[in-house]
């Protein structure tokens, strides 16, 4: 990878991060209205709460002052304080495990199931299997999280007693049917996606001249074919990591997980508007970074990117 | 002819679509001896392109199916090879250059990297080995700073240096026959000529038998031994290169050679050819060439003629061939 | 002495092959969209959809009603008087599921038109005219790229305690407009490369007139599927939204509230849930089929940013 590239990507980072900061910033702080009553929602509250908002927020001055003082906050780990006197990074702190957890599990799932069924589909082209991959896959990717959820929960929990429908205190357990929710609906846009990658690349003219040195299948595939094929796969990789507190927003909530996607709900439903700014605007931030890893790997792999 | 290298007989190509079936390759056939160069002239659309992938046996099949003839090196026909024993002789017996050497090599590896493997995995090389043979082989297309090279990646590459790092390729392990698909098409007007310098050098060196396909007429007589000429995958006419530019034996050759802009006759207009290339779907019946002929007569809307050898070297696929003239 | 210098295609009078536009003749495609089983199944069924949401009293029978409520039929699981069972108050449930596509279909084709126009507009622009117009429209569909579409939506939402089917799809395009919008882009610059713009601009044709009628109807045909799955998004968007609350709330009719309200009585009867969560997947179902059918018959390869 060049280091121009390198450094222009680098900096690209900052207006980007800026700006993405500031969009969730001044969602709250820049529209019409008051902000506090925003963030309260019809909830009233006690005027001492009303003042220390408008303390640590700054409200009086003017908004870049605001966004500012914001800024030198999330710099620090200050996300804010909620409504009910944690701050936001406390809060973070003790849910972060159960959703890593969550992660994990998902990605190991998402990796494993989705490359097998892209590779499996492009090998047997043609034939029954790459025509039921494509229709499970179609199928799956169909299907939101939502109902997928609720699918497994009712199947998987109620029905047939195998997992735990709730709560983590069954150990990894706990953690299957959401993590299957998640992994299963990635796996399938990575398997569909993954396969016309491989597909395209297989019949590219590299390809062709390769076997025509007659290097052995196994090469040309394991090699020139999956290299080639990788780009697009990080990618889509990347970003489902990257949007993973989406899918977690759902599954905690209806698989009843303590996790950072639980509290947003939580907060939302108890109105805590701190708490959801904060938890919006480190999953933008952790974005934000994914997606520059991502774009540095792929230009590892795939030196023309990179190439002026 | 001495003992032929390689021998092409009566090859058929089918393409089979959604639309119909085109004959890409209809009966092609030709010698090729040691140290030979045969060039085959044909525009896009005549097959020259499908029957070499044919011989190599690296048409995606299907839609393409190979439905008749033989390809043999030697005594033996490569057509008929079971899978493995094809993967050895290609290569290292019979071998490919492509026409853009910027999407024929992986831009995800280095020039090393592939240079390598192809040494290590088909010669058992160790890796030091490859790097020293790999440094030979790019000198000997004429690479300066080789071992620099090695680390580059072929988009770095201008079009002239990638596409002798395409025939070191092809050359390392060391091949009797060489299928040039169009190897300078892709080129500045400049490095075609380098680039075919170098191709000519190797098969001195080598005594390699290279089949050079191209759609440039210049490029066929600066090099070539014998020309042979395709349209709508069949042959039109094949002999020695200046005896075909001198005296062409089908209507085809003498209009491809008639449009050549000369430097010192002053035209109004360049005469083309009238008409239009065939639909493969749909050919004309008899000669394939009838609609677009000024010596074409009933007989040839009728019957196909055949392509026989008219005048000792000479072979042509017209019933006028006698008449044609330049 | 002269060079021969003729290629074969020029004494043929061929010339080089000229890349084709994408767009093949739209005759062409549409004959094989219509023996396309794709193709059928979704016409099809988004047709029903739409009977459904204009009309629902189409698909009223005598008993099926949604007039008919009786307190003491509450609860009640499927059966042939009431298909899809009686909800909390008694009221036929088949109808309220029905009555939920209209909200879905209107959330659907506002996001999507919406989203079309954006993209066709900044995306059209940012990839014809490069330079500082396709710096600055990138790098905010960047910026807008990083918040997520259903989290950032759950904020703006619950910051502005209003429901509504408009603001709620007028939400779901803010965050959801730089997808398309780089498609478009991407589409617009591989368009650029080719042959057609030249020409167009060498016979002086304007900036925005290549670009309304050349590139951008060759650049259509990944625009039409991806609108398709947009349709299919914002549904699935929406359901989510309102199930976490910060949707449409009641008295609206809408599969995701459905699916909130059976939630609590999940185990006791499942019926609750299955319905509308089975009308949601069957018709975002139809919107993404009618995607891979548009695009196995233009054989679009999606072009990636």
């Amino acid at each position: 990878m060049s280091r121009r590239y390198l450094v222009r990507r680098l900096l690209l980072l900052i207006p980007v991060l800026l700006g993405v900061m500031l969009l969730v910033f001044g969602m709250v702080f820049l529209s019409p209205g008051d902000p506090i009553s925003r963030l309260a929602g019809n909830k009233p509250l006690p005027a001492s709460t009303v003042a220390s908002i408008k303390a640590s927020y700054h409200l009086d001055k003017p908004f870049v002052v605001q966004f500012l003082y914001y800024l030198k906050g999330v710099l620090h780990g200050d996300f804010g304080q909620t409504f009910t006197g944690r701050s936001v990074s406390d809060i973070v702190r003790e849910r972060f495990p159960v959703t890593l957890k969550l992660a994990i599990g998902s990605f190991a799932i998402e990796i494993v199931l989705g490359l097998s069924l892209a590779i499996v589909a492009a090998m047997k082209r043609r034939t029954w299997i790459d025509s039921t991959i494509l229709v499970t896959t179609l199928i799956l990717w169909t299907i939101p999280t939502l109902v997928l959820a609720f699918v497994l929960q009712y199947i998987f929990g109620i029905k047939l007693h195998w997992f735990p429908v709730a709560g983590v205190t069954d150990g990894w357990m706990s953690y299957v049917l959401p993590c299957l929710t998640i992994g299963a609906l990635s796996a399938a846009s990575l398997g569909r996606l993954g396969r016309s990658a491989i597909l395209d690349n297989m019949t590219g003219e590299h390809i062709r001249a390769a076997n025509a040195r007659g290097l052995p299948p196994r090469r040309v595939i394991g090699r020139h074919v999956l290299k080639n094929s990788l780009v697009p796969i990080v990618t889509i990789f990347g970003l489902d990591l990257a949007y993973l507190m989406a899918g977690a927003v759902l599954t905690e909530t209806i698989f009843n997980l303590p996790g950072l996607g639980n509290a947003l709900v939580t907060g939302i439903r108890t109105q805590n508007g701190p708490l959801v700014v904060g938890l919006v605007m480190l999953s933008s931030i952790f974005i934000v970074f994914s997606i520059l890893a991502v774009d540095l790997l792929c230009a590892r792999i795939d030196p023309r990117i990179s190439y002026e | 002819m001495a003992e032929p290298v390689l021998e092409v007989d009566d090859l058929h190509v089918e393409f089979r679509t959604e639309e119909g079936t085109v004959n890409a390759v209809d009966g092609v056939g030709y010698k090729i001896a040691k140290g030979e160069v045969l060039a085959i002239l044909g525009e896009s659309g005549s097959g020259k392109t499908v029957h070499a992938r044919a011989i190599m046996r690296i048409l995606d099949s299907p839609p393409a199916h190979i439905t008749a003839g033989q390809a043999k090196l030697h005594e033996v026909d490569v057509l008929a090879l079971d899978e493995a024993d094809m993967r050895e002789v290609r290569g290292a017996k019979i071998a490919m250059l492509f026409q853009d050497p910027h999407s024929a090599l992986d831009p995800v590896f280095t020039i090393g990297d592939q240079l390598h493997e192809l040494l290590q995995a088909r010669r058992g090389f160790s890796k030091r080995e490859a790097k020293t043979m790999s440094i030979e082989l790019l000198s000997r297309v004429g690479i300066a700073s080789p071992e620099e090279r090695l680390k580059a990646h072929p988009h770095e590459l201008s079009g002239g240096i990638a596409q002798r790092v395409m025939v070191a390729m092809a050359i390392a392990l060391e091949p009797e026959v060489l299928l040039a698909d169009e190897p300078t098409s892709s080129l500045d007007v400049t490095v075609q000529a380098q680039v075919l310098d170098l191709l000519g050098s190797v098969v001195e060196e080598t005594d390699m038998a290279m089949v050079l396909i191209t759609h440039n007429l210049a490029v066929a007589v600066g090099l070539a031994d014998r020309i042979a000429v395709m349209y709508a995958g069949r042959m039109a006419e094949l002999g020695p290169a200046k005896d075909v530019y001198a005296s062409p034996k089908h209507p085809y050759t003498a209009g491809l050679l008639r449009a050549i802009p000369d430097i010192d006759v002053r035209e109004e207009r360049l005469p083309g050819i009238k008409g239009a290339p065939p639909n493969m779907l749909r050919l004309p019946s008899g000669c394939a060439f009838h609609p677009r002929c000024p010596l074409a007569d009933e007989r040839c809307a009728q019957e196909r003629p055949p392509f026989e050898e008219v005048v000792p070297g000479r072979w042509t696929a017209c019933w006028h061939w006698d008449e044609v003239t330049r | 002495m002269s060079r021969p210098t003729s290629t074969v295609e020029g004494a043929a009078g061929l010339v080089d092959e000229v890349e084709q536009p994408t767009a093949t003749l739209w005759s062409d495609v549409w004959r094989k969209l219509k023996k396309d089983n794709q193709f059928r199944v979704a016409v099809v069924m988004i047709a029903i959809f739409m009977g459904m949401a204009v009309a629902p009293q189409l698909f009223f029978t005598k008993s099926l009603d949604p007039a008919q409520c009786h307190l003491e039929d509450t609860l009640q699981g499927p059966s042939r008087a009431h298909w899809f069972g009686t909800d909390l108050l008694g009221c036929d449930y088949y109808t309220r599921v029905v009555y939920g596509t209209r909200t879905s279909m209107e959330v659907g084709l506002i996001v999507a038109s919406l989203t079309m126009v954006i993209a066709l507009t900044l995306g059209g622009a940012a990839g014809y005219f490069g330079g500082a117009t396709d710096q600055v429209i990138s790098r905010f569909a960047d910026i807008f790229f990083c918040v997520p579409t259903l989290l950032g939506s759950i904020l703006l939402l619950s910051l502005f305690n209003t429901g509504g089917v408009a603001i709620v799809a007028l939400v779901l395009v803010f965050f959801g407009w730089p997808d398309m919008t780089r498609l478009v882009r991407s589409t617009v610059i591989s368009g650029k490369r080719r042959g057609y713009v030249r020409s167009a601009e060498t016979i002086g044709a304007s900036g925005g007139r290549v670009l309304r009628r050349h590139v951008l109807p060759n650049g259509i045909a990944p625009v039409l599927v991806f609108t398709a799955y947009i349709v299919g998004g914002a549904v699935a968007g929406e359901a989510s939204l309102t199930f976490l609350g910060v949707g449409l709330r009641l008295p609206a009719i809408s599969w995701g509230l459905q699916i909130q309200i059976a939630q609590t009585r999940f185990t006791a009867a499942p019926y609750l849930l299955f319905f509308p969560s089975l009308f949601l997947c069957l018709f975002i179902g139809a919107f993404v089929l009618l995607g891979e059918s548009i695009r196995d018959a233009l054989d679009v390869k999606m072009v990636d940013g």
